[in-house]
């Protein structure tokens, strides 16, 4: 019983609380109203998923068969009725050059999600011979002081998805970086608050890519004369720079409204101005600056792929925009696959934020 | 007014490196509160003169909104003061600090720390000199005074208002304050814990025999616990309408005080001026 108590523990803390009936059913004697709440909270949303996906397909197919259609009357009206009933054949054999392009249905979503594994692993053992077979020449040039051969070939989907997470981190660690520290100093003071308030307001609603293109500005010339990275640097900071208000803003608020009982109790207890910041307006600001936080982070993941794009640095947006530029046959199926990729990493993202928040703060939440 | 016989200068002999002499630990001298309204000034208390003994427990009673908390925080240092003066032991209020503890209405703990931190804060503010394990046992044993053995490591989120209440008490005693200032503490209790508390408080203030300035609006609790209740007038210019000594001799038990003959008598006294 004990071993059930902390599953179920662990999945409060993570905001999986819709997890709990699963556990009650399989980790000890299932009663009635577990039985009632497996049907409400798993099976209810199972079927919802079905119906979501029926209505894909039903959808897909409706749209298969309008461009379907308006290929055949195209050839019908262009070349006559043999071209016609060529083209006909032609969709209905599955043949690649004439099928229409629409939205693709989601067993060929599916198909794609594998075949892009299987790309992966194709492309990891790849990278994996190269490095055994470039190793010993690798060590003799780094021996001789020269840079060593690294692999250059193209990144699989999986490759793109690690570089999108570190972008994605990195904007987010600069976010808090600066958002923290300035909504903390001007959260204390109503002076700088009222100074810098135009600022944040007018930052506040500018979007993804005018910061890009500023930040574009500015590092293209900081970069000028060092090899760095700078398509890495410039998506970065243009994602930090578009993700941190929502902290800034809530760091300030939880800083400046802190309950009046606790600043009463810190001047009574005279408690020097570091002791009250750590030991007073810090915690009892936590809750705020971690919803900030959270909303940061999904925001910076939301820019990411905008970014990415623009930026042309590599990751799941310029997957997204290179598959769109491509046009193969299974490329709308790959940007479906990459959409779902997006949106599972930012619920994931979401949850260890709030498993986070929940562990170093004094209230905890559920989920939303 | 009887109080007014004890109004000697005590500030000009305490700065004058005389020993204070008096057994004045507090004195409120013409003290008087404003707050600025767009409608004019809006006085709430006005010539408020109130001397309150060394090791003496004061209950302060009068309508809602007569300026009581105004006057508890004003001498709390929390809250300007507009004219006039208050001095604990000669010295004039200049703000807040640890010789004056406060034990607010609700509990303000730190939810995010445990009871003991919670105690420790104030603890390590007042003795930063002794060791670490002094100041522990220094919190341990006046939340072991307040009843809460078991307690020492949840968290205060953790606790019900009333066991907050008790860590709010223990806080309060254990920096060792030359007065405690009590604003309604058990106000937000149901009675039976109020009663309780009413106990816990008495025990401790019984050994420690600390100043104490507490307002109630509960006439029993006024009764039980005071050497003297001060009634207060109702604002705006809110003053000292009225002061009751009681005369029970302490230690006292709920039981000896209800018993009394005088009770009745004091009840009547108070509830009268609360009607008027």
């Amino acid at each position: 019983m004990k071993q059930s108590i902390t599953l179920n523990k662990i999945t409060q803390l993570m905001g999986f609380g819709f997890l709990k009936p699963i556990t009650a059913l399989f980790t000890g004697k299932p009663q009635k109203e577990d039985v009632v709440n497996f049907l409400k909270k798993i099976v209810v949303p199972i079927l919802s998923i079905l119906l979501f996906l029926g209505v894909w397909q039903g959808g897909s197919t409706a749209l298969f068969n309008k461009e379907a259609n308006y290929k055949i009357e195209k050839a019908l009206a262009d070349q006559g009725q043999a071209a016609a009933d060529e083209m006909r054949a032609c969709i209905a054999s599955g043949e690649i050059s004439c099928q229409p392009n629409t939205l693709p249905s989601p067993s060929q979503v599916w198909a794609s999600f594998k075949t892009l594994l299987e790309d992966h692993k194709i492309i990891s053992a790849d990278k994996l011979a190269f490095k055994e077979k470039t190793a010993a020449m690798n060590e003799k040039r780094i021996a001789a002081g020269k840079e060593p051969i690294t692999y250059t070939g193209r990144p699989s989907f999986v490759d793109q998805i690690f570089t999108s997470l570190k972008t994605v981190f990195a904007g987010f660690l600069l976010a808090l970086l600066i958002a923290v520290p300035i909504g903390v100093v001007i959260g204390l003071s109503t002076t700088l608050r009222s100074s810098f308030n135009w600022l944040i307001q007018i930052f506040k609603p500018v979007s993804p890519v005018v910061w890009l293109l500023l930040v574009f500005m500015i590092v293209k010339t900081l970069t000028k004369d060092s090899n760095s990275d700078s398509a890495f640097i410039i998506s970065f900071i243009s994602v930090g720079l578009c993700s941190m208000w929502a902290t800034l803003v809530n760091t300030a608020m939880g800083v400046s409204s802190v309950d009046k009982d606790y600043i009463n109790v810190a001047k009574v207890l005279k408690l020097g101005p570091m002791q009250k910041v750590f030991k007073v307006i810090l915690p009892s600001s936590l809750p705020l600056i971690f919803t900030g936080l959270r909303i940061t982070l999904s925001v910076a993941w939301m820019v990411l792929i905008a970014i990415e794009l623009l930026a042309q640095s590599p990751g799941l947006g310029s997957f997204v925009w290179e598959e769109f530029q491509n046009g193969a046959i299974d490329s709308n199926s790959k940007i479906i696959v990459a959409m779902f990729v997006i949106g599972i990493i930012g619920f994931l993202l979401d949850r260890i934020m709030l498993t986070i928040q929940n562990m170093v703060s004094f209230n905890k939440n559920e989920g939303v | 007014m009887k109080t007014a016989t004890l109004n000697t200068d005590a500030t000009a002999l305490s700065e004058n490196g005389i020993e204070f002499p008096s057994k004045v630990m507090l004195d409120l001298h013409n003290l008087k509160k404003v707050y600025p309204t767009p409608k004019g000034d809006y006085v709430v208390l006005e010539d408020l003169n109130l001397q309150i003994l060394k090791e003496e427990f004061v209950t302060i009673i009068g309508h809602s909104g007569c300026g009581k908390t105004t006057m508890l925080s004003m001498i709390a240092g929390l809250n300007p003061i507009s004219g006039g003066n208050i001095a604990v032991l000669g010295n004039p209020v200049k703000g807040p600090g640890p010789d004056r503890g406060v034990i607010f209405q609700a509990p303000s703990l730190m939810p995010w720390m445990t009871a003991l931190e919670n105690v420790m804060l104030g603890v390590n503010q007042v003795f930063p000199h002794a060791s670490k394990k002094e100041r522990k046992d220094i919190a341990k044993y006046y939340l072991h005074k307040v009843g809460l053995d078991g307690s020492f490591d949840k968290k205060a989120i953790a606790l019900s208002q009333g066991m907050q209440q008790r860590v709010g008490i223990a806080r309060a005693f254990a920096i060792k304050p030359k007065v405690l200032l009590l604003d309604e503490p058990f106000g937000m209790l149901d009675s039976l814990t109020r009663g309780e508390l009413q106990d816990i408080l008495i025990e401790i203030w019984n050994k420690e025999k600390i100043t104490a300035v507490m307002i109630t609006h509960d006439v029993d609790e006024a009764i039980f616990l005071a050497d003297r209740v001060v009634m207060m007038t109702s604002g705006p210019r809110a003053k000292i309408g009225d002061i009751l000594n009681i005369d029970f001799e302490r230690p006292r038990t709920r039981k000896s005080v209800l018993e009394h003959d005088d009770y009745y008598k004091y009840r009547k006294h108070l509830i009268d001026f609360l009607e008027h």
